[in-house]
């Protein structure tokens, strides 16, 4: 009886229960975060470290970072405009309609979501292979058009090439997210609006989209993770090689090529916090505009 | 009856993946010591293998099981750099190339010095090619070739055009050719890597320029190196050379390519030739080795493009055993003529040059046109002109291939000096 009263006087149950994510949070998150943050004044080579002050951070006033930035930035720009109105538009359809085929096309949409990133990547690249036998130039030639080396081509293909692969892939994801926030849209609603005599078009626009807002924003939100957090996609795509002209070059990638390639760690580390630093302040102040905030406080 | 099938697939696909563990691993016997060792190039391993077998039978007190693993190229450096860093999971022996190599000697160096067992038989090597895998008097990697630049002709399109190889003598010349070749069958004479450097590094070094001076310093923007890159860019755009299909020689898009016959010539150090021999089977007895054309009558006709130095690394179980077994597969006379008979590399001991084994028949004398490839290599060699190795290295070749090859060759969107000048202001 002491022991339960005593248990209820501390209040130590709630702590027990979050324990396991507390530990996890500082074994894995917030010692390696200090320590990046540590490992970003110093220059780390193996059995050799030292103290070097702001000197990597001045490294990164180079144009190699800010095409890396500006990569990045325009990746998740442009996911961002094609991976929220497209899987709304079709969870939208997915909601209404038969049932039974709703289940088929949903499970065909998500299934790339479940494909590893690094053999859609090796596929996307064999599909695209500057040979004259490849895929793409197969079909492009019935078509009229000369065989390309695609993958070589240019920014604007190498992005679109990279966008491809984004939306095959997370189409299916983001469809899940929006149909679970259609579930919670009340059907009175719709009633409601069918009386006063709502075109299709208006409920969509009047009803579905506003009350979709939470889910939108959620979505955005990790989309802007995503965006600047891709990596593999580029990688992947020219094969481990630096990308032509640096069109794939993203700051995850820089991060790696100076880190792994080159064997600057503290460098790397560098562009960890910066990298951190942006997105903090881009997914605050989205969420600021938005009214994240402000709806969490009204209640 | 589902749940039976469902146990059947579940064993099924347990057992292939029991054998496909164990296909990796038959080649090594039971006992001895376990060498590990990573390699990026496939056509490697089964020499070290064969050498492996060689030191059993030589040396029955000091038995050793060599288990070789091939990673993919830039996968085993970023592998092998964060388990030295980390101080563990390192192999016990490993190839490390060349653009990379400079990365491995920072800070307190994880490889083990080589000095002692290179040293009894140090006047028999081509020390130049000591000197690239060192550091302060230390020698950490044993070569593999001396990786000697040559020009390899398809003289089936050569003699469909009327070109005598053997009359090219200089790059005007190979222009010339060039020129003729594809005037009349329509083929380019040559391709040139865009998203490396392997057709452009070969050419600057036997003007006797380079990426960097002998202290280190990046001197990749000089006026040699410009005027080279003009004259490649010049090869491009009057059709002599096209951008290579898949961006560089070797890219499975290039190996097709010419092995149908799509160019008639590629310049490429002399470790190429396995790539002839494995990749594009359907040239055989149609490729001619031949010295690389000079700038100048009577310049240099090739460069030293050496490849992979193998090292053993400080987390070497048996360190010793690893220097011995390392000495013994690349230092020996034995070793050396392996080298040459199996990898048609031009071995780093200039002592063996002049045996026997040198010029009778292989599956290189077989597949290549010339009856006496050695030969051929030897008549130049005082022609192979070395390159600097040095810190700065990895950092200017990613430059290179990233942005000043596709810049100034196939996008043209940059001068070949101003491409130049911007690498080397990010390297600097």
């Amino acid at each position: 009886m002491l022991t339960k009263s005593k248990l209820n006087a501390f209040k130590i149950a709630p702590y027990v229960f979050i324990l396991p994510f507390i530990l996890s949070f500082l074994i894995f998150y917030l010692y390696p975060i200090i320590n990046t943050l540590i490992m970003s004044f110093q220059q780390v080579y193996p059995g050799q470290v030292e103290f070097i002050g702001m000197k990597n951070y001045q490294k990164l006033n180079n144009p190699e970072f800010k095409v890396a930035v500006k990569n990045s930035l325009r990746y998740t720009v442009y996911t961002i405009a094609l991976l929220i109105p497209i899987p709304l538009l079709l969870a939208v359809l997915l909601n209404t309609g038969k049932r039974h085929y709703n289940t088929l096309y949903r499970s065909i949409l998500y299934i790339p979501s479940l494909v590893s990133i690094v053999v859609a990547g090796t596929v996307m690249r064999l599909l695209f292979a500057s040979s004259s036998r490849s895929v793409v130039n197969t079909v492009v030639g019935v078509l009229g058009v000369q065989p390309r080396q695609w993958l070589l081509a240019g920014p604007h293909q190498a992005m679109i090439l990279l966008l491809i692969l984004a939306l095959w892939r997370w189409v299916g994801v983001n469809i899940i997210y929006f149909l679970s926030g259609l579930q919670n849209i009340p059907d009175e609603l719709y009633e409601a609006a069918d009386i006063d005599g709502a075109s299709t078009l208006q409920k969509l626009w009047r009803v579905t989209i506003p009350l979709l807002k939470p889910t939108t924003i959620f979505v955005t939100t990790i989309s802007i993770f995503g965006g600047f957090a891709m990596f593999e996609e580029s990688f992947i795509l020219w094969a481990g090689k630096p990308s032509p002209n640096n069109v794939g070059l993203t700051i995850v990638g820089h991060l790696y090529n100076k880190g792994f390639q080159e064997g600057e760690m503290g460098m790397a580390s560098t562009i960890g916090i910066v990298l951190l630093i942006i997105v903090f302040f881009l997914s605050i102040s989205f969420l600021k505009i938005f009214g994240f905030f402000k709806d969490e406080g009204k209640r | 009856m589902k749940r039976f099938m469902l146990i059947a697939v579940l064993l099924a696909s347990i057992g292939t993946l029991i054998f496909a563990a164990g296909a990796g691993e038959k080649a090594a016997p039971a006992v001895g010591t376990e060498l590990t060792f990573w390699t990026f190039q496939d056509i490697h391993l089964p020499f070290y293998e064969k050498m492996a077998t060689l030191w059993n039978k030589a040396n029955p007190n000091r038995q050793i099981r060599f288990v070789g693993e091939v990673l993919p190229y830039e996968d085993m450096h970023t592998k092998l750099l964060v388990s030295l860093q980390a101080g563990t999971g390192a192999p016990d022996i490993v190839d490390i190339e060349i653009a990379k190599y400079p990365n491995f000697l920072k800070g307190n160096i994880q490889l083990a010095p080589l000095n002692d067992v290179i040293d009894p038989i140090r006047d028999k090597f081509v020390t130049s090619r000591l000197d690239i895998y060192s550091k302060d008097g230390k020698n950490y990697g044993l070569p593999f070739h001396v990786g000697a630049a040559v020009i390899y002709y398809n003289v089936e399109i050569l003699k469909a055009a009327g070109v005598d190889p053997y009359s090219i003598k200089t790059w005007d010349d190979y222009m010339a050719a060039g020129k003729r070749v594809l005037a009349r069958t329509g083929i380019p004479m040559t391709t040139l890597e865009v998203t490396e450097h392997w057709s452009f590094w070969p050419l600057i070094a036997q003007q006797g320029s380079d990426f960097l001076d002998k202290n280190g310093n990046v001197v990749l923007d000089n006026p040699t190196n410009v005027r080279t890159l003009q004259f490649l860019k010049d090869m491009l755009n009057s059709g002599v050379a096209i951008p290579t299909p898949g961006g560089f020689h070797h890219s499975e898009e290039y190996y097709g390519f010419m092995n149908d016959g799509g160019a008639a010539s590629i310049w490429m150090p002399m470790w190429y030739m396995g790539r002839f021999t494995d990749y594009m089977p359907d040239l055989k007895g149609k490729i001619l080795i031949l010295p690389m054309p000079s700038f100048t009558p009577g310049g240099a006709r090739s460069a030293g493009m050496g490849g992979t130095g193998t090292s053993v690394t400080l987390q070497a179980r048996d360190q010793q055993l690893a220097k011995d077994f390392l000495i013994f597969a690349k230092g020996s006379v034995e070793g050396n003529h392996l080298i040459w008979t199996d990898l048609g590399f031009d071995p780093p001991r200039w002592d063996v040059w002049d045996d026997p084994v040198m010029k009778q028949a292989n599956k290189y004398t077989e597949y290549f046109v010339n009856d006496d490839i050695f030969g051929m290599l030897l008549e130049i060699k005082d022609e192979i002109l070395g390159v600097n190795i040095n810190e700065k290295l990895p950092a200017v070749i990613d430059r290179l291939k990233s942005t000043v090859m596709i810049q100034a060759l196939q996008q043209q969107n940059r001068t070949p000096a101003e491409a130049l000048r911007e690498a080397t202001e990010l390297t600097r």
